[in-house]
């Protein structure tokens, strides 16, 4: 055809042959550009086959699996639908409301019968439907009544885990605990980059163990009822991977009804309230002082005498008024004494070691709420002696735990940590605080204190517990309470080689019904005992029954 | 149809002369624009507060003026086309005038008139008027170079891209400075003056891009994909969302939170409810137009008539390639309605007239076509009687 035109070309007017040209050149640029767009077209087609089906508002609302250190769930999304309608498109509201209400009793009347006539374009009547409640209204066959489906986040635990988990809005952002905090570490950019699709999260697994937080914050809940206490909390620490087996803090909430989790007395009581730990503080005292090397374990320390400052005069509450041996100081729980051994070191190295412990700074945790320590700024003589036997510095009882750890392990603080870490990797971050000699010498001291002190009710046959309690009267209007007390107990086990850290903290506890003390050694160390009684076994620690021991009489 | 090719009358000469495939391909064009506007401007609809069905019934009433055009102006010999080309340029070239004074300011532009209860935007008849009085112009200069057809040209061009400036319209001063472009180059323009109107095409658009704001934003938001370009996200999402088959009619959610989702972003609610493959058809059916048109044109041998079907089938296949190219995120984003398929009444019948141009010049018509039909004109006559 082309040959013929050309064989033409005289017979038309000079220059057609080279505009046809042209229009041909056109033709091609035309055809390229269109498979170009075609192209694309696929190009954006190809891509949402790989994102797969789910519409992207409730893709983006994925947040992965959090695990305990065997796998079980602790939160997991699951699948729902919302209610929506779209008015205009709706019958008659009477007519709506009135079936809707078969399915949803509880849908309140009067107020969706004013929704459905106002000129709203689009109005959630439900979140949450069961698939039960869904099929039901679905099959009402109502017009203008649409689903869009939703997760939803659930937590098979219910309030088990409530205040290490945390909380999620409806709209699937981390709220609070560690779910919030999963938010700022990932998850959030994840989400702002398209790639938090519930297909594409790795679980993520924590170091809680799901048994023995049942068990802490089943025991928490039996001292809770039994010494009547405003609040009670718990930790069980690795002493060796900074690990957080449990952790519990009463009361909590259900995290899947958290109506009340903004109450103020659902604070983290663990590592949110700052308390003065009261005697449990003397143990960071004595290893202080044994660290230094200005006393040893063979010592006498005066304590026949009131200690004077000023107008202030330190006592003992289980007084002996006689010059006691290092060992007796801490086992009588020796206010004097122990105020003595930071005074003979003085106010520097006493805060300096309190700092090194790190009791004194906010921790980092996992979690964002996280208390900050108060302590006086201008840091006297006084303050000094009154902080060595737990009073004057108010910190958060897991970093009072943490401490407790570096004094029991050989002497390295560890940060705790809800993430599954092994002893070398904590090692690698640890800092050696105290000799190894020191931490030998506390750990004989802690055990001491649960076979001839305050601390007898928490021995378990077998586990051999070591322990130290705290007895701290509550400050209220600025003064020491005479009956507002808080009380705790500072326990590891095996004491040998410790490998957990108990600590558990009772909130204005008062005398069981039955009668009894309210201190420390009849309240939070039996609870100490019932905890490691319970969990030690699920922990896979062994119990050895020397031959002299009593729990093979017992066994009889 | 029982039309006998032997029996000569103007339907039935029509009936056996038009370009079916530029026909049916228009007339799909159109049916698919009812369609989709079924899918997307309820929505809007709702949205300003109107009738679901408004934008629907709309599309539907100007599908009879639209289809009118489209057949009648196709009955027109090439002369008439001129004709026609030149009454509508010249009213349209006063109603653009008016426009800058007495026409409704929407959005910041003056663009539209209220002519006895229609409102009607003379830029979009103008588009197809002046094309063809550019290619005759030309033309006359091709065949006379005495003529001073191109000086005359540009004058014109000058004249609307003023008017259109004035609005401002930018992106139909662009359509049809490149339209104009392709005209120019069409008519056997030396590449030394090609290269010349390159650069100042180049320059005139940096002009634009430094002396207005929304131009420059515009296309600053393009290319770092910074800022808001939230219309043109939502329509990638859409196209996404729909993957190979769509989601169904009536089963998009995006149409609901895009504005234009019934004019300039049609294209991106197909993708979301009908699919991909309905858009690769789609645009396979502008394929078609285009090239049939560019092919006839190509065999054509009267220099007018080539190039103004030249004209006509770019400024309408360009038209498309922006509206389509934004959809994609090909290009900045810049309103521009999709051919016979968005929703907009002048659009549509311009649009329609424009094609029934094409269709009037593209008839077949033996006596004037180059190649192979021309040597059978000139062989004996029987020649002429296929065997169907």
């Amino acid at each position: 055809m082309s040959e013929a035109a050309i064989h033409l070309e005289g017979l038309g007017k000079k220059g057609g042959g080279r505009t046809r040209g042209r229009v041909a050149m056109m033709m091609g640029l035309f055809v390229a550009v269109y498979a170009v767009m075609g192209g694309r077209i696929v190009q954006l087609a190809v891509q949402k086959s790989e994102i797969t089906g789910s519409i992207p508002r409730a893709a983006q609302m994925a947040r992965p699996d959090i695990l305990d250190r065997n796998g079980q769930v602790l939160a997991t999304d699951i699948r729902t639908a919302s209610l929506f309608a779209e008015p205009h498109r709706a019958g008659d509201p009477d007519e709506v409301v009135e079936k809707l209400r078969t399915v949803l009793p509880d849908l309140s009347y009067e107020s969706t019968r004013r929704r459905l006539k106002s000129s709203a374009k689009y109005i959630r009547l439900r979140r949450d439907l069961t698939p039960r409640q869904q099929a039901a209204i679905h099959d009402l066959g109502l017009a203008g009544i649409k689903f869009e489906p939703e997760k939803k986040r659930f937590y098979p635990g219910g309030a088990t885990a409530a205040h290490v988990l945390g909380l999620t809005s409806a709209d699937g952002r981390g709220i609070a605990g560690f779910e919030k905090w999963l938010d700022g570490n990932g998850l959030e950019q994840l989400r702002s980059a398209g790639l938090a699709k519930a297909e594409s999260l790795e679980p993520v697994r924590t170091s809680l163990d799901l048994r023995v937080q049942h068990v802490l914050r089943d025991a928490l809940n039996h001292a809770m009822e039994r010494y009547r206490c405003i609040g009670a909390a718990g930790v069980v620490l690795d002493a060796l991977t900074g690990e957080i087996v449990a952790l519990s803090s009463l009361p909590d909430y259900d995290l899947n009804d958290p109506h009340d989790q903004q109450a103020p007395d659902r604070l983290n009581r663990m590592t949110s309230g700052v308390y003065e730990m009261g005697s449990s503080f003397k143990a960071l005292t004595l290893a202080m002082a044994l660290d230094s090397g200005i006393v040893h374990m063979g010592s006498i320390i005066d304590a026949s005498q009131k200690l004077r400052v000023g107008r202030h005069a330190i006592g003992d509450f289980h007084g002996k008024y006689r010059p006691l041996t290092l060992p007796e100081v801490f086992v009588y729980s020796s206010n004097i004494g122990t105020a003595k051994l930071a005074d003979q070191l003085g106010i520097d190295h006493h805060r300096g070691f309190l700092k090194k412990m790190g009791v004194m700074d906010e921790m980092e945790l996992e979690l964002p709420e996280i208390g900050k320590p108060q302590y006086p700024k201008d840091w006297k003589r006084i303050n000094s002696l009154t902080i060595a036997f737990g009073h004057g510095l108010s910190t958060t009882p897991l970093q009072t735990a943490a401490a407790a750890a570096a004094l029991m392990n050989g002497g390295r603080l560890i940060k705790p940590t809800f993430r599954r870490q092994s002893i070398d990797e904590a090692l690698r971050d640890a800092k050696q605080v105290i000799k190894p000699e020191t931490s030998a010498n506390m750990r004989y001291l802690f055990r001491l204190n649960v076979e001839k002190g305050s601390g007898k009710r928490a021995e378990v046959p077998g586990y051999h517990v070591g322990g130290k309690t705290g007895t701290a009267e509550k400050v209220v209007n600025g003064r020491y309470s005479k009956t507002k007390r808080y009380n705790d107990f500072l326990a590891a086990f095996p004491i040998e080689n410790p490998r957990y850290i108990v600590f558990v903290t009772l909130d204005e506890p008062k005398a069981p019904p039955e009668g009894g003390g309210v201190t420390a050694g009849s309240n939070a160390a039996p609870t100490v005992g019932e905890i490691i009684r319970r969990a030690a076994p699920l922990l896979g620690v062994e119990p050895e029954f020397g031959p002299e021991n009593e729990a093979f009489l017992a066994a009889d | 149809m029982n039309l006998k090719r032997t029996e000569r009358g103007p339907i039935s000469d029509w009936w056996w002369t038009i370009d079916r495939w530029l026909l049916v391909s228009s007339l799909l064009l159109m049916l698919f624009g009812i369609t989709l506007s079924f899918a997307a401007s309820p929505a809007v609809a709702e949205r300003i507060g109107l009738d679901p069905y408004h934008f629907v019934i709309r599309q539907i009433v100007f599908m009879v003026p639209a289809v009118i055009a489209l057949v009648a102006v196709s009955f027109l010999t090439p002369r008439q086309v001129r004709r026609l080309a030149a009454i509508l340029f010249l009213v349209t070239l006063v109603m653009m005038v008016l426009v800058l004074f007495v026409g409704m300011e929407i959005k910041g532009s003056r663009r539209w008139l209220h002519i006895l209860g229609f409102s009607i935007q003379p830029s979009e008849y103008m588009k197809p008027a002046f094309v063809v009085m550019a290619a005759w112009l030309f033309s006359e200069h091709m065949k006379k170079p005495e003529i001073p057809g191109n000086i005359f040209a540009i004058v014109l061009f000058l004249l609307v891209s003023a008017l259109l400036v004035g609005q401002p319209d930018l992106g139909q001063t662009m359509l049809v400075a490149a339209t104009f472009g392709v005209l120019f180059f069409l008519s056997g323009l030396g590449w030394m003056l090609i290269g010349g109107l390159g650069a100042l095409s180049i320059g005139a658009a940096a002009a634009a891009y430094l002396s207005f704001d929304h131009v420059q934003s515009r296309i600053n938001r393009f290319l770092t994909g910074e800022g808001d370009n939230y219309q043109v996200m939502q329509a990638m999402q859409a196209i996404q969302h729909g993957g190979w088959f769509g989601v169904g009619p009536g089963e998009g959610i995006v149409k609901r939170s895009l504005p234009d989702s019934h004019a300039d972003f049609v294209f991106s609610v197909a993708a979301e409810e009908f699919g991909a493959i309905f858009c690769l058809i789609l645009l396979a059916v502008f394929t078609v137009v285009v090239v049939r048109g560019l092919w006839l044109a190509f065999r054509e041998r009267d220099e007018f008539t080539r190039l103004s079907t030249c004209g006509l089938v770019t400024i309408f296949g360009l038209q498309a390639v922006i509206n389509i190219g934004v959809n994609l995120q090909l290009l900045p984003a810049k309103g521009m309605t999709l051919p016979f398929v968005s929703s907009g009444g002048s659009s549509l019948v311009a649009t329609a007239i424009g094609m029934g141009m094409v269709l009037a010049l593209t008839r077949h018509r033996p006596e004037k076509r180059a190649g192979l039909e021309f040597n059978l004109s000139s062989a004996p006559t029987g020649a002429l009687t296929p065997a169907a």
